[in-house]
């Protein structure tokens, strides 16, 4: 689930990963796809715009390092499949998406920086499946933040991190950020 | 920036901003056309409206097409099968499509103002398709995103419209959106049909096809429309064949990278000679499929916020 970029007002800003913190966990995430994926040239890592894209690229780059195989790296654009189009007073940018063709037999893992409701989630899985029928689908997020308001989970997780619902989790990364590499927790 | 406008009406009205995002968003749009399934969720449980009081095969049938593959109902009514032929205004047609639940009201309508007026009183979207001589926004962002698809950019490219630009709808938007996007339009006709008064849009006006052609980047021919010409403003077929024409000879006078476009329907032999609307330099069927999506874009901006 996107959290809102916009900061209003000055809101008490507490540090929860700094940028070893991230490499770390998504090291360890990159390892836990290389053990749970016994055919890894077949997963493909697909990004959620913006930082899931950019996260994706960096899992594959320590998947590359690690089994020297270089993923497959697409994007899934979840804002057509969204359940709430048409609640919104204002609509955000629609990214293309890309994935390779053809899906069968082969595993996409959905990279998105912040797990929440699961909204988003069910979203791309409804994305992808408009590009063929992938053999599995995972999940795996930087920062899982709890709320869920689908049975949905994620198959890998770079932090556990309990909020209120009112808090907001802030993720930054250089490459599209430019910003240090962080993670924030937002309260007002 | 965030998409927040409920109504698309003309491209006069939209900052540089809210152009590139329609088009960044088309793009978009255009990939949904490469998957598998080539149908997405969107506009699931909305109502569409093609409400066309001027006959239209080709811009129908893509609003129609668009709306299809954001999986939104969609509903035509032609001027024939509508209750404007028994008297009713359109003020009364438009409400009582509304009190259908109609979310959004695709409208062409011989009068320049009538997609705004009725924009202005209802809670649907209404998306201009075609008002009178005014505005046709979705061909001209179609054409602007084949242009920058093709070349890349529109700043700076010498674009030249050809033809009845006096009564065309598709030359005003085009013009609007081009020059709001730093191309440099050159409009080419009879002097009947191309009036000097143009340039007051930012735009040179020449009556000399063979002297343009030569620098220009993108040649956009206009549909000679027989049914609104009247003898006083038109040469005749044959001369303007001959003045204005796009022939085989006339386009070796063409840069070799420069675009062929026409909105269509083609006649050929009149404005174009089949060689080359044919040819390689032709992008009249990528023009067709921008269109689309360009449209299923629109639908989705306009239709999908809250009103």
């Amino acid at each position: 689930m996107k959290h809102d970029d916009k900061t209003t007002g000055s809101p008490a800003r507490t540090p929860i990963m700094d940028a070893e913190a991230i490499r770390r966990a998504l090291r360890r995430i990159a390892h836990e796809i290389i053990e749970q994926n016994a055919d890894l040239k077949s997963v493909v890592l697909a990004g959620v715009p913006l930082r899931g894209i950019e996260i994706a690229r960096r899992l594959a780059e320590f998947i590359r390092e690690v089994s020297k195989i270089g993923l497959e790296i697409g994007t899934i654009d979840v804002a057509m499949h969204r359940d709430d189009i048409g609640k919104r007073a204002e609509l955000p940018m629609v990214h293309a998406s890309k994935l390779p063709l053809p899906l069968e037999h082969r595993t996409v893992v959905i990279v998105d920086d912040v797990f929440f409701t699961g909204r988003t989630a069910r979203a791309a899985l409804d994305a992808i499946s408009s590009f063929g029928r992938p053999a599995r689908i995972q999940l795996a997020a930087l920062v899982d933040r709890g709320h869920r308001e689908l049975p949905i989970r994620a198959d890998y997780v770079g932090k556990n991190l309990p909020t209120a619902t009112r808090e907001e989790i802030q993720v930054r990364l250089e490459q599209v950020d430019n910003e240090p590499d962080a993670v924030w927790l937002l309260k007002e | 920036m965030n998409w927040n406008r409920k109504d698309l009406l003309g491209l006069r009205e939209l900052s540089i901003e809210e152009m590139n995002f329609i088009l960044e968003t088309a793009g978009a749009f255009k990939q949904v056309g490469t998957r598998e399934i080539k149908k997405v969720p969107a506009l699931r449980g909305k109502t569409l409206i093609n409400f066309f009081v001027e006959p239209s095969t080709r811009t129908r049938t893509s609003f129609e097409l668009a709306a299809f593959r954001l999986s939104a109902d969609v509903i035509n009514i032609s001027a024939s099968t509508s209750s404007l032929t028994k008297g009713e205004t359109l003020k009364d047609t438009a409400r009582n499509l509304e009190a259908l639940h109609a979310d959004i009201l695709v409208l062409r309508h011989g009068s320049a103002g009538a997609p705004q007026f009725l924009a202005q009183r209802l809670k649907s979207s209404v998306i201009n398709a075609g008002d009178g001589a005014h505005e046709h926004p979705t061909q001209g962002l179609l054409d602007i995103y084949t242009i920058r698809e093709k070349r890349g950019k529109i700043e700076g490219l010498n674009v030249v419209i050809v033809g009845d630009i006096l009564f065309s709808r598709v030359a005003r938007s085009n013009i609007f959106g081009l020059t709001k996007l730093g191309a440099k339009v050159t409009l080419v006709g009879p002097s009947t049909l191309v009036p000097r008064e143009f340039e007051k849009l930012g735009v040179t006006v020449s009556h000399k096809i063979d002297e343009v052609l030569p620098q220009a980047d993108v040649v956009n021919l206009l549909r000679i429309q027989h049914e609104r010409q009247r003898k006083e403003y038109f040469p005749g077929i044959g001369e303007y064949t001959t003045l204005f024409g796009l022939t085989k000879e006339r386009a070796r006078l063409l840069k070799p990278e420069c675009l062929i476009m026409h909105p269509g329907p083609i006649n050929r032999g009149v404005e174009i000679d089949s060689e080359v609307a044919d040819g390689l330099q032709s992008v009249i069927l990528d023009q067709v499929t921008n269109g689309l999506a360009v449209r299923m874009a629109v639908l989705y901006l306009c239709g999908g916020i809250s009103s």
